[in-house]
């Protein structure tokens, strides 16, 4: 087993690191998505199911979607190798600087940590007692969340639902006024 | 059925091996045939490579069951829509005159080997790819789309022991397989490097996004009730008859009929199928996003939208049908895996009726329709179940009250929501026609 | 109510597609290779010369190779080459007769000016459409034999038409055969003791005239057809009666 996770550690960071190197926008986001996918993957491996499916629905399903609808609408001009200039190198050198403050404030905390050998057999969870935790013991997260999301729907709906009144120039249906038969 | 029994009856049933499984119940021999015979298969074989031997079984039956199901939806689909017309529908392709066969047997079988004529055809069409297309993802997305597609079919239950794939989470497994079908038709507008590809992929995008909300929020109703995501289980909680003749079937409960509308109003335009077929609208966008694909690669996006479809109306009989569960008691001497395609045949033949009947819909009609009368209708359907769930426990008496206030729920808002919408659309006249 | 509409749709082609089953009138398609519609009279297309006698067609072509219809043709698809004899002809006139006469169909524009500059009515606009050949040189290119179409055969495809040409060539003859009665009455009355010659006039088919004989392209469509056999059952009548009387009108 732990080959198949190399195997999914490999895809993930090859694929993010591709991303990042590559200088075709859609590309980049494309392994950005298969990066996610690469995370699923790894959900999977560990036997957390449901965590999995909720990854690739969410973000391979919608959040990809969200991703590629902002690089295409962004993108002023048609070329699509857009060529980046060069960073400075001061530039560089300051994004050095923080990587690697990052980096050690997380090794930091990683080393810092004792881990608890894990249980002899790892947890099986069914989709029900996931529910009921959710549920119980974090149900008031989840009310934010649910409350949040709802909040951004009805938003939505509602931009969605006015611009007909502000739209008039578009034909429309209802801006038509019904005809009279001769 | 109370919980406990079903929660029992799963975990034997995922327990038990299947080939043990099918040898206890007491199913008649047409019932176990299709696994008897894969086992025997299977046991012909040495021991290390029998694990093995049993997934591919699995994986050759979907492919061949479901393949010649595409190809026969391709050919009834195309008289089924003829015949909506007053047309005849193809009836010439019949039998071909082998060079080898000193006779030549004829007749035109109805038409009924149009498909395989159509799929010679696309096999030996030249495969052209724009000089200025992205060569890997132009030739990635056909792949992805048909892959994704054919991934859903694992968890469908097919028939009372035969379920490729039994997962806990098998709900949520199938709408993250769907959700890559979008994906692929992106990448394949995209790299066509053609503006009718890229406008219909930013349209396909849109749509399906704004279905896919619909489409699981009316799913969400079925999880309320049955509190659990396994489609055997919800299948199985929709077993047994009220007075020896009425199925349990959640499209005969007054939330699950609403879903089972909202559903199939999603699933028709997840399949980008008429009337919500904008990615592909032959009149305005050349072919959508498959203007630049010839060949077996059109045909692969052509099959996988089958492959969506029927995947999806497979869906839809699990959830709201019963499943592969006989309508009725003395009727249950048929296999479950016949009911089951029965059904699904039949909602197939539903899905193209209503192709041959409704015209399509404009862009702004069509995320209206999903945003404004889809959305909010699924979520108070899901309010509904949940008071379905809460009044389970009610006497005979209240059992009417109960029925009376669920329908109302959905009944009430379904009728102010159709008057709000429709009051800015006159009554329309016209000059010219009667 | 929303969504009445439709279900109100869904019941139209509902009843399309129960009614496209015992409804013969709801379907209007017509499998052509086994179902023909009927051609309006008026249809026509390739021309094609008339002989008067089935049994013989090259031998009574009422073509006498005056090459007007090479010279009008606008994409210039007919070729006549002129014989250096005479024959008699249906009239048992002395004529030249066309020794080759072709018509390339892959270059004819059913223009119908042959038709209309034909001093003698020996050429006539066809019916037929499926000249489809697997040769385009020699499969398009007809030739006399191929082109040579009896009298009966333009009744049946023209009857209107047909009527009024034969009553116009009756007339002549008669006005001809009078002419040479006068003739010969004033040359009886000049030479008294002479009889007058009397002159044979075949107006029409024949008996005998059978489909079988129509070769090319109208063979293998015509050999089917029950009118042209119905034509030879029912022979016009002998003598220098026109066949026009026989012939149905197009209304009937």
């Amino acid at each position: 087993m732990i080959p198949a996770l190399f195997l999914i550690a490999l895809l993930m960071l090859g694929s993010a690191a591709a991303a990042m190197l590559l200088r075709n926008l859609i590309h980049s986001a494309l392994l950005l998505i298969v990066s996610w996918a690469g995370v699923a993957a790894f959900y999977l491996w560990a036997g957390a199911e449901f965590v999995a499916f909720a990854q690739i629905l969410v973000y391979v399903g919608a959040i990809s979607m969200v991703v590629l609808f902002a690089v295409l609408l962004t993108r002023q001009n048609q070329i699509i190798d857009t060529v980046i200039e060069p960073a400075s190198r001061a530039r560089a050198a300051t994004a050095f600087t923080v990587a690697a403050c990052v980096a050690a404030v997380f090794s930091a905390a990683i080393l810092s940590t004792k881990f608890h050998p894990a249980a002899p057999e790892a947890p099986t969870a069914s989709v029900k007692e996931i529910g009921l935790t959710l549920m119980n013991e974090h149900g008031g997260a989840l009310l934010i969340v649910g409350l949040i999301l709802t909040v951004a729907l009805l938003g939505a709906t509602i931009l969605a639902a006015t611009d007909r009144d502000e739209d008039q120039s578009q034909p429309s249906d209802a801006a038509l006024p019904p005809k009279e038969t001769p | 059925m109370s919980l406990s029994t079903l929660s029992s009856q799963l975990s034997t049933a995922a327990t038990a091996s299947s080939a043990a499984a099918a040898a206890a119940s007491p199913d008649s021999f047409l019932e176990r045939a299709p696994l008897e015979l894969r086992d025997w298969a299977v046991n012909l074989l040495p021991t290390p490579v029998q694990w093995l031997a049993h997934h591919l079984i699995t994986i050759v039956c979907i492919l061949a069951v479901f393949g010649l199901f595409f190809a026969f939806t391709t050919i009834a689909e195309r008289k089924l829509l003829a015949r909506l017309q007053n047309r005849l529908g193809p009836n010439r392709s019949g039998l071909p005159k082998l060079s080898i066969l000193p006779w030549h047997f004829k007749h035109t079988l109805f038409g009924l080997s149009q498909p395989f004529a159509d799929a010679i055809k696309a096999i030996t069409k030249e495969d052209i790819v724009p000089a200025a297309a992205d060569k890997l993802l132009h030739f990635l997305a056909p792949v992805i789309v048909v892959a994704f597609s054919l991934m859903t079919f694992a968890v469908l239950p097919f028939g009372r022991n035969i379920i490729p794939v039994e997962l806990d989470a098998a709900l949520l497994y199938f709408f993250a397989a769907g959700a890559a079908t979008e994906l692929a038709i992106f990448m394949a507008g995209w790299s066509s490097r053609n503006k009718y590809s890229l406008l219909a992929a930013m349209r396909a995008l849109a749509q399906l996004i704004s279905y896919e909300l619909p489409l699981i929020l009316s799913v969400v109703p079925i999880v309320l009730v049955t509190s659990t995501l396994s489609t055997k289980a919800i299948v199985l909680a929709q077993s047994g008859w009220t007075f020896g003749f009425l199925p349990h079937w959640f499209v005969f409960t007054p939330w699950g009929f609403a879903g089972f509308i909202i559903f199939l109003i999603a699933a028709l335009a997840e399949s980008n199928r008429s009337p919500f077929d904008l990615p592909e609208a032959e009149s305005e966008l050349v072919a959508g996003h498959l203007t630049e694909y010839s060949g077996f690669k059109y045909a692969l996006f052509f099959m996988a939208e089958y492959f969506g479809l029927t995947a999806l109306s497979g869906l839809g009989v699990t959830l709201f049908l019963g499943g592969w569960q006989a309508p009725l008691p003395f009727l249950e001497f048929i296999p479950s895996y016949l009911w089951f395609m029965g059904k699904l045949i039949c909602m197939i033949v539903f899905f193209i009726w209503v192709r041959g009947t409704l015209l399509r819909l404009r862009i702004d009609q069509l995320t209206r329709l999903a945003w404004q009368f889809l959305v909010p209708l699924a979520l108070l359907n899901i309010a509904n179940a949940a008071f379905w769930v809460l009044t389970t426990q009610w006497s005979l008496p209240l059992q009417f009250v109960r029925w009376g206030v669920s329908a109302a729920i959905v009944v009430i808002p379904f009728i102010m929501m159709g008057r709000a919408l429709s009051a800015s659309y006159a009554p329309r006249s016209y000059r010219y026609a009667p | 109510m929303l969504g009445s509409g439709i279900i109100n749709g869904l019941i139209v082609t509902a009843k399309n597609f129960v009614g496209s089953y015992h409804d013969p009138k709801r379907m209007v398609t017509v499998e052509y290779p086994e179902q023909k519609t009927v051609l309006p009279e008026n249809y026509r297309n390739f021309p094609f010369l008339i002989t008067e006698n089935a049994t013989d067609p090259m031998g009574t072509l009422r073509c006498v190779a005056c090459q007007i219809c090479e010279k009008e043709c606008p994409p210039q698809c007919i070729i006549i080459e002129k014989s250096k004899d005479k024959k008699p002809d249906a009239n048992g006139k002395m004529q030249i007769y066309p020794a080759i006469f072709g018509i390339d169909t892959s270059v004819c524009m059913s223009c119908q000016i042959c038709v209309e500059v034909c001093p003698f009515d020996a050429i006539k606009m066809d019916k037929v459409f499926e000249i489809a050949a697997t040769n385009r040189f020699e499969g398009l290119f007809l030739t006399r034999e191929q082109l040579a179409k009896p009298n009966s055969y333009y009744h049946e495809i023209h009857p209107v038409e047909a009527a009024e040409v034969d009553e116009r060539l009756t007339a002549e003859r008669k006005a001809a055969e009078e002419k040479a009665k006068a003739a010969a009455a004033a040359k009886a009355a000049a030479a008294a003791a002479k009889p007058a010659v009397p002159v044979t006039v075949a107006g029409g088919s024949l008996p005998g005239d059978r489909p079988g004989q129509m070769l090319g392209l109208q063979s293998a469509n015509n050999s089917a057809d029950p009118g042209l056999s119905r034509a030879s059952a029912t022979p016009p009548g002998p003598g220098s009666a026109p066949p026009a009387t026989k012939t149905p009108t197009p209304e009937a």
